[in-house]
C-alpha cells in the first residue's frame, strides 16, 4: 500500500506541474482572446478585465479568417483522399506481398519522410511556378503535400495491415475471393480504425504545414490558416492580440481532442512498422 | 490460383490471372507511391544539389555553373557561420531539455491514476496544436511591454519591474526564447514515444528483476533503460532532425534577428533564396543539412533494427 502511494505521489508530483506549464500558454491565449482591445496592454487589467467576445466577432466578420479555414480544410481533405488512394495499396502490398524486399522498401519510403521541406522548398518553388504554372494556387499545395503525407501514411498503414491475421485473408481466398476482392471486402473494412488514424494525422500534418504555404501562396484570399494568421492579422505594426489568440484556439482545440483520442492507435502503427 | 488459371481463356480471366501473381500485384500497388515520392522528393533533392553549384536567381531554374563557389562564399560569410552554430545550439540544447523532461514524464505517466486522461491531454496540447499558430501566441507572451512571463517574474520578486527582460529583442534572451518554444512543443512527442518504449517491456521482465532484488534506480539503469533505449533513441533522432531543419519557430518568433543572433540554417536559406532571390546560394545553404540527414538516417536504421532484435 505504501509503495503504491509513493508511486502515486511521484506521478502527480511530476505530471501536474508539467501539465500546468505545458498547457498554460493555451490558458493565457483564452484569457487574452476575451479582453477588450483597450485593456490588452494595461497592466492593471492583467487578470481582472471586462470579458467580451468582440474580438471573436471581429475575426469572423472583418477578416478573411473563414476563407483561410475553408482553404485549409479544402487542401486537407483533398490531400487526405490522394494520400489514401496511393498509400493504402502500397501499405498493403509492402505488408503482405513483397516479402523481404518489401520490408526494406517500406523503410526506404519511410526515410524519405525525414527529408525536410526546408531542403526542397527552393527548387520546388521554381518547379511549381515554371513547370506546373500553379503559383499562388491552392492546387500547388495539393500537389506538393502528398510528398510528405504519403511516406508517413504508407508507414502507418503497413504497421496496421501487418497486425491483421493472415488467416482471415486466406479464408476469403479459399472461398473464391480474388486477392483484390479480399483486399476491398476483408482487409480494408477491418483496418478502418487504422485508416481513420491515418486520415486524422495526415489532415493534421496538412493543417500544420507552413513553409510551402508561405513560399507558394502570395494573395490573401488563397492563404491557409497557418500563413494567413501571421501575415494578415497583423496590420502594419498593429497586432490585434485578442483576435489572433482566438484565431489560434479555434483550430487547435478540436485538433488536440481528436489527436488525443487516436493517440494510442497512432503509436501502435508508428512503432509497429519497425518494432515488430 | 490453379482454378483461376484453368478458366483463363477469356481476357478477363487472363487479367485476373495476372493480378493474382504476387510479384506483379505488389509492383502494381506499390509503384504509384514510389513514383510520387521520386517525383516530389527525389527530383527536387537532385535539383537542390544542382542549383547549389550554379548562380541561379529567382525566376529561373538554371544558372551559370560556379562549382564550389557558393559553398566557399557561405563558409566565408560570418552570418552563415553564425547560422551553423545557432542551428547546433538550437538543436542540442532544446533536445537535451526534451530528453530529461520527457523521460521523467513518461515514467510518471506509465501507471494509471485518476485524472490521467485529462493530464495527458493537457501535456499533448503543445504537440497537437499547429505550431505555426502557437508560435504567434508566444510572440504575444514574449511581448516587450506586456509579457505574461514578466508579470510572473515581477510578482514572484525574481526581477524588478524596471529590469524585465526583452525576450525577443536582445540577442542572448532571443536564443533562449526560441529554444524554449521548440522544447515546449517537442516534449509531448518524445514523452509519447518514450511511454510506448516503457510499455513495450513485458511484465515478466519487471517481475524477474524484482525477484532478483533490483529496485529503484538500479532496476531503471540495468533493466528498464537498456530495453527502452532503442525506441528512445529513435525518438531523439526524430527530435534532432525535426529541430535542426525546422523553420517555423525561428521564422515566426525572430526571423533570425536581432542582429542575426538567432539566424539558423533554415531562416538564412529562406532569406537568401526567397527574399534576396539568390536561388543557387540559398540551395547551397540548405544543403548543409544533408550530412545531418545522412547521420540520422543511418542511426535510425541501426537502432530500428536493434529494437526489433531485442
Amino acid at each position: 500500500m505504501s509503495l503504491q502511494w509513493r508511486h502515486r505521489l511521484f506521478s502527480y508530483g511530476v505530471v501536474v506541474p508539467f501539465a500546468i506549464v505545458l498547457a498554460f500558454p493555451f490558458v493565457w491565449m483564452a484569457v487574452t482572446s476575451l479582453k477588450p482591445q483597450n485593456e490588452v496592454f494595461d497592466p492593471a487589467h492583467t487578470w481582472s478585465f471586462h470579458p467580451t467576445l468582440a474580438s471573436w466577432g471581429f475575426l469572423f466578420h472583418h477578416t478573411a479568417y473563414v476563407q483561410w479555414l475553408e482553404n485549409s480544410c479544402f487542401v486537407g481533405v483533398t490531400v487526405v483522399i490522394i494520400t489514401l488512394a496511393i498509400a493504402m495499396p502500397a501499405g498493403y502490398a509492402l505488408a503482405r506481398l513483397a516479402g523481404r524486399v518489401g520490408r526494406s522498401l517500406g523503410v526506404a519510403i519511410f526515410l524519405t519522410y525525414l527529408v525536410p521541406p526546408t531542403l526542397l522548398f527552393l527548387p520546388l518553388s521554381r518547379v511549381v511556378a515554371q513547370y506546373l504554372h500553379l503559383s499562388d494556387r491552392l492546387w500547388a499545395l495539393i500537389v506538393v503535400y502528398p510528398s510528405f503525407t504519403i511516406p508517413f501514411a504508407v508507414w502507418l498503414l503497413m504497421g496496421f495491415f501487418k497486425s491483421i491475421p493472415q488467416e482471415l485473408e486466406d479464408a476469403a481466398l479459399i472461398d473464391g475471393c480474388s486477392r483484390f476482392g479480399a483486399l476491398v471486402r476483408i482487409v480494408f473494412p477491418i483496418s478502418m480504425p487504422g485508416i481513420l488514424t491515418v486520415v486524422i494525422f495526415t489532415f493534421s500534418l496538412v493543417i500544420n504545414e507552413f513553409l510551402y504555404a508561405i513560399t507558394f501562396i502570395s494573395s490573401s484570399t488563397n492563404r491557409t490558416l497557418t500563413v494567413g494568421v501571421p501575415t494578415d492579422l497583423i496590420r502594419g505594426d498593429l497586432f490585434n492580440w485578442p483576435g489572433i489568440m482566438a484565431a489560434i484556439l479555434i483550430p487547435s482545440i478540436p485538433l488536440a481532442l481528436v489527436y488525443n483520442a487516436f493517440l494510442n492507435r497512432f503509436i501502435a502503427g508508428f512503432t509497429g512498422g519497425a518494432f515488430r | 490460383m490453379a482454378a483461376v488459371a484453368a478458366s483463363g481463356g477469356s481476357r478477363l480471366g487472363r487479367l485476373r490471372y495476372v493480378t493474382e501473381r504476387r510479384g506483379f500485384l505488389a509492383t502494381l500497388l506499390i509503384s504509384p507511391a514510389v513514383l510520387f515520392i521520386a517525383a516530389l522528393v527525389g527530383v527536387p533533392l537532385v535539383l537542390a544539389i544542382y542549383l547549389s553549384f550554379t548562380d541561379a536567381t529567382a525566376g529561373s531554374l538554371s544558372g551559370r555553373w560556379v562549382g564550389l563557389g557558393n559553398f566557399r562564399a557561405d563558409l566565408h560569410n560570418p552570418i552563415f557561420r553564425g547560422a551553423l552554430w545557432h542551428t547546433f545550439l538550437f538543436t542540442v540544447i532544446s533536445q537535451a531539455v526534451v530528453i530529461v523532461c520527457a523521460g521523467l514524464l513518461a515514467h510518471a505517466l506509465v501507471r494509471s491514476f485518476r485524472g490521467r486522461w485529462l493530464l495527458r491531454f493537457l501535456i499533448l496540447l503543445p504537440w497537437a496544436a499547429p505550431i505555426a499558430l502557437t508560435a504567434i501566441g508566444f510572440l504575444w507572451f514574449y511581448d516587450p511591454s506586456s509579457s505574461i512571463f514578466n508579470w510572473f517574474l515581477v510578482h514572484l520578486h525574481i526581477v524588478s519591474a524596471h529590469g524585465v527582460p526583452n525576450w525577443l529583442g536582445t540577442p542572448r534572451a532571443a536564443m533562449s526564447s526560441i529554444i524554449t518554444v521548440q522544447a515546449w512543443r517537442t516534449i509531448p512527442f518524445a514523452t509519447v514515444i518514450f511511454l510506448a518504449g516503457i510499455s513495450s517491456i513485458p511484465q515478466e521482465v519487471d517481475d524477474a528483476a524484482a525477484m532478483d532484488g533490483a529496485t529503484g534506480f538500479k532496476k531503471f539503469w540495468y533493466v528498464s533503460l537498456p530495453l527502452q533505449l532503442p525506441i528512445a533513441i529513435v525518438a531523439v533522432l526524430f527530435g534532432i532532425i525535426f529541430t535542426a531543419t525546422d523553420i517555423v519557430v525561428p521564422y515566426i518568433l525572430t526571423n533570425g534577428g536581432p542582429f542575426n543572433s538567432t539566424q539558423v540554417l533554415t531562416t538564412w536559406a529562406f532569406q537568401t533564396g526567397i527574399n534576396a532571390g539568390n536561388l543557387g546560394e540559398g540551395a547551397s545553404i540548405a544543403l548543409f543539412m544533408l550530412p545531418l540527414l545522412a547521420f540520422v538516417t543511418v542511426g535510425m536504421l541501426v537502432f530500428a533494427r536493434r529494437a526489433e532484435v531485442t
